[in-house]
């Protein structure tokens, strides 16, 4: 194989499963130590892509191209055994979920050991040292002991390495990477991307595949845009990110949150329907004020929850977490995982006892009482979760889950509210005809919206939003944020915004608070926090999040 | 097609069910001959015309007596599976729902029922209240229960901790509320699939225990009673208690059947 050849060379290629056509027609190469990334939502065929390019497109596919040349071979009609030679060797790839690639039961360095001992003599100890030298070169310390440790004992970001290590064992021409860095940290999100973009200028072919454009902007020299099994757009970065020509992709650009003010529209008008007209006694908004100053409406002072590990060792879930949010405001809680901002949340919502501190709603005690004093007051405070699937009854279709959350628990027959029900569904911008769905059956956007229509049906002065939009492909988050701030305008309600996306807290926060190790590191003003950044782990977290679109 | 292959069984598996269902609730209609008419000119005639499965010693229609005993059978099998559900499902809701002391102490009780092997326990039980149908039923039910009430609880503590409750009690719904509207009918729901396999296993049990003699007297027609009675000729005629036998695990398999297919479509 000359070096002029590309590594991938993929013309027409169809994939479907049973008849459904998922992937129709797509067509690219990539050279040797170019990067293209193929960016899409979820169902645009982009993961099935990257399969078939390995034959592992999986049971039921059918996969036809009219040129499928990986590493320089023609694949189209390769049997099991010739794609087992190229998988690891030629190829190799990276997946999103590092825990469930890895065996828990077995060491890494036996994990990275496999691919050397299947695909290359040298003797055991030639290949303990190679073992060694990859760990290291994908940047973990201490190699020779995480060499010996298994996949649980490592933090998710070093779990990404250990299977970046063990992808590039062989030193393939060709590495696939599906979603590496989607369940890590910004910060470790960051840095295994710096890995990727060291690994291809050492020379590699790289097929790079995200959800999130600013993810793979930092790294790849051409996008290519899916949507619905086609490629709509592709180009140099430059190109596709500055002067996109499809709509899509102009979309998905308008649809990042990064560094667009509050209140702007994220999400086309076109797709949002038009709410009834406001009604006046829903947007008064200063309900705490008093002689001139505003109340909060929830405070806490103090918060301090710890979780036994053992009978003498305490996890310091939140310690001394202090907080005022205005009536109107937004105040965003922004960290990476287990920081505790779940934990601050859950105490907030009063499902979880405060081991020292309170919380206070509405001016009145909430923390320090019994859930049966609690329960009157709990219309004032809804709750919107990451998952909202699993926060529904999969029995009950939306109309009853509307209609339970309506009557304050006193019926499920939705004849009782058909005309609140529907106001709600139209002001979460859902169709009429979705009240019999069960949650089951509706989209992720759709879900999320039924989970915000039932946090208002008691009329609730406070939300808290624990990642609300996490789960979401981003232009469905773009709308479901859109619906939170027209929400808030409309009805005066105060949000308690947790994310671990910086873009999103500073699209949506007025006020913020940078959590870290179950501290507060950082508070004040959102534009203050962004802007000068007064504490060391801020501005590490703002340096590592992606840059905004618009700056490239 | 592969895909009607692979529904084959639980179509075999449905028919059975439905027979021994019609043979339950209309006997007759399927066999109109008197399962307890004796005919000792006819004792031991092997399965042939006259006879479609053979007689027992005293010349009844052994066809006609196991069709009659699906009653008997099934209606074990379902109330002993209800009785050992309704136990569990009162244990499982004290263990999962009823705070640390209540799962502290159902826990001990449940460990003592498993400990004792599950036919021991009804031999036990029925040593005590006498035998006869009645009592039967019950002990099946409740050599059952333990197991049941594990389930209960593990998923009655699953779903106490879930997204769903707690997004009920931020709505401000009651505890007793959640459990009847959220926690119980979805922690039921998996157990369906489980009670139709033990329905199978129930009716393999009161099987047993007639065979032992403590269940329906011997003259009705049971089908444990036969394959006992059937026992002591069994070098002289098999099919005494082959066909009953049979039936047994024909029923059995299909309950089993069933509820696989049940639990595959439940986690699609």
């Amino acid at each position: 194989m000359s070096a002029s050849e590309p590594l991938l060379r993929v013309k027409d290629l169809d994939v479907s499963f049973g008849g459904n056509s998922v992937v129709s027609g797509i067509s690219f190469t990539v050279n040797p130590g170019e990067c293209l990334a193929l960016v899409g939502e979820s169902g645009s065929g982009k993961s099935v892509t990257a399969r078939s390019l390995l034959g592992l497109a999986g049971p039921g596919s059918h996969v036809r191209a009219t040129a499928l040349d990986v590493a320089g071979k023609d694949a189209r009609n390769f049997s099991q055994r010739s794609w087992r030679s190229l998988r690891g060797k030629e190829v190799g790839f990276i997946l999103q979920d590092a825990l469930t690639s890895l065996d828990p039961l077995r060491t890494v360095g036996k994990e990275i050991d496999d691919a050397l001992r299947l695909h290359s003599s040298g003797s055991g100890s030639q290949r303990a040292a190679r073992v060694v030298e990859l760990l290291e070169a994908v940047g973990l310390d201490d190699p020779l002991r995480r060499a010996s440790q298994r996949s649980g004992e490592l933090s998710g970001g070093m779990r990404q390495r250990a299977l970046i290590a063990s992808a590039i064992a062989l030193d393939p021409l060709l590495i696939i990477a599906d979603e590496p860095t989607t369940a890590l940290d910004a910060t470790i999100a960051a840095s295994v991307m710096d890995l990727l973009g060291d690994l291809r200028r050492a020379g590699s072919g790289m097929l790079l595949i995200s959800h999130d454009l600013a993810t793979v902007a930092s790294v790849a020299d051409s996008i290519a845009v899916m949507a619905a099994g086609r490629i709509v757009e592709r180009g140099t970065r430059e190109q596709v990110l500055n002067s996109p020509q499809h709509p899509y992709t102009r979309a998905l650009l308008a649809a990042a949150p990064a560094g667009k003010p509050r209140f702007t529209k994220l999400s086309p008008a076109s797709t949002h329907p038009k709410p009834p007209p406001l009604q006046p006694e829903q947007a008064t908004v200063h309900q705490g004020e008093e002689d001139g100053v505003v109340l909060p409406v929830l405070s806490a002072r103090g918060l301090i929850k710890n979780f036994p590990l053992s009978k003498t060792e305490n996890f310091r879930a939140v310690h001394n977490v202090n907080f005022d949010l205005l009536p109107g405001q937004t105040l965003g809680v922004v960290g990476e995982s287990g920081s505790g901002k779940t934990t601050t949340a859950r105490m907030a919502l009063g499902l979880l006892r405060t081991d020292a501190g309170t919380v206070e709603l509405l001016g009145g005690p909430w923390s320090q009482v019994p859930e049966s004093a609690r329960r009157n007051r709990r219309s004032s405070l809804g709750a919107v979760y990451q998952d909202p699937l699993s926060s529904f009854d999969p029995r009950h279709s939306a109309e009853a889950i509307l209609a339970d959350a309506l009557s304050l628990g006193a019926t499920r027959n939705p004849r009782a509210h058909r005309q609140q029900i529907s106001e709600l569904l139209s002001l979460v911008g859902l169709a009429p005809d979705m009240a019999q769905r069960r949650p089951a059956t509706l989209s992720g956007g759709q879900r999320q919206r039924l989970a915000i229509a039932r946090a208002l049906a008691p009329k609730p002065k406070v939300l808290i939003c624990d990642e609300p939009v996490s789960a979401l492909d981003v232009s469905v988050q773009a709308q479901v944020l859109d619906l939170l701030d027209e929400l808030q305008q409309r009805l005066g309600l105060s949000y308690l915004f947790i994310s671990h996306d910086l873009a999103v807290i500073r699209h949506m926060s007025d006020h913020v608070l940078v959590m870290r190790a179950g501290e507060v590191v950082e508070s004040g003003t959102t534009e203050s926090v962004f802007t000068a950044p007064a504490h060391e782990y801020t501005r590490s977290l703002l340096a590592a999040a992606p840059p905004s679109l618009s700056s490239i | 097609m592969s895909t009607h292959l692979a529904k084959l069984p639980r179509l075999l598996a449905a028919a059975l069910l439905l027979f021994f269902l019609l043979a339950a609730i209309a006997p007759n209609l399927l066999a109109p001959v008197d399962p307890l008419a004796i005919d000792p000119a006819a004792a031991f005639s092997a399965p042939g015309p006259g006879h479609l499965l053979g007689t027992d010693e005293s010349g009844r229609d052994i066809y006609s007596r196991i069709i009659h005993g699906a009653r008997s059978s099934l209606l074990i099998g379902a109330a002993a599976t209800a009785i050992g559900l309704g136990l569990a499902l009162v244990l499982g809701t004290l263990a999962g729902f009823g705070g640390r002391w209540l799962d502290f102490g159902v826990g001990r009780i449940l460990e003592v029922l498993f400990a004792l092997p599950g036919l021991l326990l009804a031999l036990v039980f029925i040593a005590l209240a006498g035998p006869g149908v009645t009592t039967t039923v019950i002990a099946v039910g409740l050599t059952w229960a333990p197991g049941y009430a594990r389930m209960i609880r593990a998923q009655i503590i699953a779903l106490r901790s879930s997204a769903m409750v707690e997004a009920a009690t931020v709505l401000g719904r009651r505890r007793s509320r959640i459990l009847l509207v959220h926690i119980l009918p979805n922690a039921l729901a998996p157990l369906a699939v489980l009670a139709t396999l033990g329905l199978g296993q129930a009716i393999l049990w009161a099987a047993s225990l007639s065979f032992l003699g403590l269940g329906s007297p011997p003259p009705a027609p049971e089908w444990g009673t036969m394959l006992s009675a059937g026992r002591t000729y069994l070098s002289l005629a098999w099919w005494m208690t082959f066909f009953p036998g049979l039936a047994i695990v024909l029923v059995a398999a299909a309950a089993t059947v069933l509820s696989r297919s049940m639990k595959a479509g439940g986690s699609r």
